[in-house]
């Protein structure tokens, strides 16, 4: 990433740099019109900053700024030196480690931090990880690419079907695992579409995001990376997962499934967790044990991967709340739904007022499914009158499968099938571990 | 950014004549010690280029910053740092003066005066550790030492003044090395393992590490030889220096070096050994560390690099203080590589507005504070001063509104004078709450109890930090009597008093009075007693 020559400056403050020759990393003196004096190195502005003034960073560190109305004069008194990173040699390859793919969708997962500038530069060759994440590669021989570079709320259907042609290609290229680099914001339902679009997996698949972006000390970039390297390269698993803190301590890094997982806290390193089930497996970074928390398909390379990656988005997710307008499913059938997903109250309920709409869906075989915004739970539609007229009126509901992983489920399925009874049947039919007839009391 | 916290700190930009910026940016210092969760600590520059007068003197202040503070160390084993985290975010005001401050008396001065400013802010916050002074201290030849943490501005001046004696000595020993002709060169890196020699000794450092499968290795310190035992401190040797070292840079526990030994369960034929074994001759001094393979090796290295520096130079460094103000090595000293911008928080630009209203409310400083509060309240002005430095003015004025009663100068006395010597008798008088000395003169004010009495109620209440003073005057029976209560005592005297009352008459009553003083002191006003006593006498007489 290359810094304009002014970035961030605009306008009057613009004109008067550039009449100056100044550069970002010049070395400047500003004299106000009261006499002070003020000197340090021309930093970037950021982007939505106004355009009167001129941010120095001072010789003892801190970034001060000047309004230019107060500035009398304006000199480069030097250049500052330049910012330069050599690229470490690449790691040696050790023999016989297992090959892993790292695949970039964006986020910050790895990069370094210009110093003199304070911007944040993304590591993405092999080179560079290995440059801040050394520890990868006596784990396992990296071979790293980008495949696009998108904030994970932008990440949709499209996105999905890339990924998951892209993990296709790299295991038939011979890889022992697979580690996607994805925002963590919607994290967990990539996971639920790779889970989907990618059957009969001979290697895991693991998504790996961070919660504090790795310019920042207390951040989980590394650990989390060198814990989704470890266990997609060494875990004796064949599933889509989720690797991310278990808690707070740089101690474990847990591998969830990815049609179970859930981002359930805005911050915290450990804001995954598993829902309705436990994890899968755990790495421990200190001693590098892996444990395998739970049965699950074993690697075998023998296995073909069979992709499945087309998403049809007229699937809906509708969470229920107390005086909620009605016209809201109405308007999802307009707009050619096939189905919709209900995140309901409790065990599954949605007020009696919405019962009209919900009737007109189905009788316009759009498939209505219910799920809890309880979170943890299984949905059960026979113990109150609500839910039993709900059911009466055609309603499915989807046992203890998460709201987030039903919605995609249902674009996933809904591109499958047109027949509003095979959507129905395949909503209920296992597929990814994201159905199970029993919960534990332990997964919560 | 807490827009409060950012006007006090302009707030005292500007009563320290300092330049607020026009915009105010964050930056993130990298702090690794875990004092911040974050591992960063958000601070900004508010105002450069400031001034204050001390003494007749100007002291440049060179710079404002508005801070985070860190959580609060409490504890630490041999792995782990214990801190409390009641502290961390909460707004710091650092103001850095010039280099300028020429001997430790006069650091003291500033420290203070600084100290005043911030109060007469009203808005920072008092006691112990809420006002933290960080020193740097250099001296010719020397080098930029921070001191950090001195808690108590009395210890300025006496950390200040060990500094320089601890860098005279350091440079006392760089001399004498010289003439030993050592160059830092000839200190190697050269560990040798002692393991063999040292599995025989009882020490318990030795042994833990061996059991846990560590070695024992040790380093030449060419021409070392007493000087490692030099002290240049109380309790700081240049052996101290390096043990320090070691167990930041090494996670060791600490370190054995030769002008110890033999000590710790080393003996002298062990010491010879290892002496042998490295090759050490007449003048050469070592360094054992006994812990894992890497810790050691990383220790040893630490130890290398201090004994080199003790050849070269004084090394720059971040040292804590001791309560004694003594120091020790904390960590070396970070430059501006570790600040980067907190783009989590943008830029806060200082409006004209803003600054406008904060000068029309400038608090007012220490001086005219005590010359208003001497003349409203008739103080004396020494005793307005004292109250205006002490950490009660905001409660005197709380007190002296509510118990209107009491005269406002022996409110001020009480605040200033007597807690004070309270304080020199070892009681905790800062464990008494603004809310007890309110409840302690409301009483006195309703005459529940007598003023001569609120000194043992304050007292009590700072051993009973969770008592209030209704309590204290029950407990120290110092409830003012009733009248009746009092007429009670009074006949009770009189009437075992029989004879004398006969034989003197009136004229007993001064007897007889020092007999009821005896009783009822501190519960009754003496003018009432006086009263009651002659209309009784009086009755007897009838």
């Amino acid at each position: 990433m290359t810094v304009p020559v002014l970035e961030g400056y605009h306008g009057k403050v613009l004109q008067r740099l550039r009449k100056s020759k100044a550069k970002v990393g010049s070395i400047i003196r500003l004299t106000s019109k009261s006499g002070e004096v003020f000197e340090g190195t021309l930093i970037p502005r950021s982007e939505y900053s106004d355009h009167t003034h001129i941010v120095l960073k001072m010789k003892n560190g801190y970034n001060i700024g000047i309004s230019l109305d107060r500035t009398e004069k304006l000199e480069v008194i030097g250049e500052g030196e330049k910012p330069h990173f050599t690229k470490p040699a690449p790691p040696p390859s050790h023999v016989g480690l297992p090959k892993l793919a790292i695949v970039s969708t964006g986020g910050t997962i790895a990069s370094r931090v210009d110093y003199r500038t304070g911007a944040v530069q993304p590591a993405l060759t092999a080179a560079d990880l290995a440059s801040v994440v050394p520890e990868l590669s006596s784990i396992a021989e990296i071979d790293a690419h980008i495949l696009f570079s998108e904030y994970s709320e932008n990440i949709g259907p499209t996105h999905w079907k890339g990924m998951a042609e892209e993990a296709a290609k790299r295991i038939a290229d011979g890889a022992d695992g697979v580690v996607i680099s994805h925002g963590t914001d919607t994290l967990h339902y990539t996971a639920a579409a790779l889970s989907f679009a990618l059957a009969n997996l001979p290697v895991p698949v693991l998504l790996v995001g961070a919660q504090r972006s790795s310019d920042r000390p207390s951040s989980d970039a590394a650990s989390n990376l060198t814990g989704a390297v470890a266990l997609a390269s060494r875990a004796d698993l064949a599933i889509v997962g989720v690797a991310m803190h278990q808690d707070l301590s740089d101690h474990i890094i847990v591998a969830h499934r990815g049609t179970r997982v859930r981002k359930c806290h805005t911050s915290r390193r450990d804001a995954f967790k598993s829902i309705n089930s436990n994890p899968l497996a755990s790495y421990d970074l200190k001693t590098g044990h892996i444990e395998l928390t739970n049965g699950t398909a074993k690697r075998d390379k023998s296995r073909k991967p069979v992709l499945k990656s087309r998403f049809d988005q007229h699937a809906y997710l509708i969470k229920f709340y107390p005086g909620m307008n009605p016209g809201i499913i109405d308007s999802a059938v307009s707009a050619g739904a096939r189905g919709i997903v209900l995140e309901g109250t409790g065990l599954g309920h949605v007020s009696g007022h919405l019962f009209d709409s919900v009737k007109k869906a189905l009788k316009q075989e759009v498939s209505v499914f219910m799920t809890s915004q309880t979170i943890w739970g299984r949905v059960d539609m026979n113990v109150y009158n609500t839910g039993r007229d709900l059911l009466n009126l055609g309603v499915t509901p989807l046992e203890d499968m998460i709201a987030e992983t039903a919605i995609v489920k249902l674009m996933w399925v809904a591109a499958q099938t047109r027949s509003a009874g095979k959507i129905r049947e395949m909503m209920l039919q296992p597929i990814a571990g994201e159905i199970t007839s029993r919960t534990l009391v332990e997964a919560f | 950014m807490n827009s409060e916290a950012l006007d006090v700190a302009l707030t005292v930009s500007m009563l320290l004549h300092a330049k607020p910026m026009d915009e105010v940016h964050v930056m993130r210092k990298v702090v690794i010690d875990g004092s911040n969760t974050t591992g960063f600590q958000r601070t900004a520059v508010v105002a450069l280029n400031g001034s204050i007068t001390v003494d007749g003197v100007e002291v440049p202040i060179e710079q404002v910053t508005l801070e985070e503070d860190s959580g609060r160390k409490t504890g630490d084993t041999k792995t782990s740092i214990i801190f409390r985290l009641d502290r961390l975010g909460v707004p710091l005001i650092e103001v850095s003066t010039g280099p300028i401050i020429h001997d430790p008396e006069q650091a003291g001065k500033v420290a203070f005066a600084i100290g005043r400013i911030l109060r007469a802010t009203k808005k920072v916050k008092r006691g112990l550790g809420s006002i933290r002074q960080d020193l740097n201290v250099s001296i010719k030849n020397g080098a930029l030492i921070e001191v950090k943490g001195v808690q108590e501005l009395e210890l300025v001046s006496k950390a200040v003044g060990y500094e320089v004696q601890r860098q005279l000595a350091l440079l006392e020993i760089r001399d004498e090395l010289r003439q030993r002709n050592v160059k830092a060169s000839d200190i190697k890196e050269e560990f040798v393992d002692v393991t063999d020699i040292l599995s025989g000794s009882e020490s318990k450092i030795v042994q833990s590490a061996l059991n846990q499968g560590g070695v024992a290795f040790a380093v030449k310190l060419p021409s070392f030889k007493g000087l490692l035992r030099r002290e240049l401190i109380p309790n700081v040797r240049l052996g101290t220096e390096m043990a320090k070292r070691a167990v930041f840079w090494g996670r060791v526990g600490g370190i054995f070096h030769s002008d110890e030994l033999p000590a710790y369960e080393i003996d002298s034929n062990q010491l010879e050994e290892v002496a042998k074994k490295l090759g050490c001759e007449d003048l050469d001094g070592f360094v054992v560390v006994a812990d894992s393979l890497d810790n050691s090796k990383d220790g040893l290295r630490a130890v290398v690099e201090r004994a080199r520096e003790a050849v070269e130079r004084i090394p720059e460094e971040t040292r804590a203080a001791n309560p004694d103000g003594t120091t020790v090595y904390l960590r070396p000293r970070p430059g501006a590589a570790r600040m980067y911008p907190e783009t989590d928080v943008p830029p806060v630009q200082i409006g004209q507005y803003r600054l406008e209203r904060l000068w029309e409310n400038l608090p007012r400083m220490p001086e005219e504070l005590a010359k208003e509060l001497g003349t409203k309240h008739s103080l004396s002005p020494k005793l307005a001063t004292q109250l205006v430095d002490s950490d009660y003015l905001h409660v005197f004025e709380q007190i002296v509104a509510g118990a209107k009663q009491v005269a406002p100068s022996f409110v001020a006395t009480i605040l200033t004078e007597s807690l004070r010597s309270l304080q020199r008798e070892q009681v905790p008088v800062e464990n008494v709450q603004e809310d007890q000395l309110k409840q302690a003169f409301d009483l006195v004010s309703k005459g529940a109890t007598a003023k001569e009495s609120v000194l043992d109620v304050l007292k009590w209440l700072a051993f009973h930090p969770d008592g209030v003073a209704e309590e204290a005057v029950d407990m120290l029976n110092l409830r003012m009597l009733t009248k009746s209560d009092l007429e009670n005592i009074i006949s009770k005297v009189v009437e075992s008093n029989q004879t004398l009352v006969q034989e003197n008459g009136s004229k007993a009553l001064g007897r007889i009075m020092n007999l009821v003083m005896g009783e009822v002191r501190g519960r009754a006003d003496p003018r009432q007693v006086t009263e009651l006593l002659r209309t009784r006498l009086e009755q007897v007489k009838a």
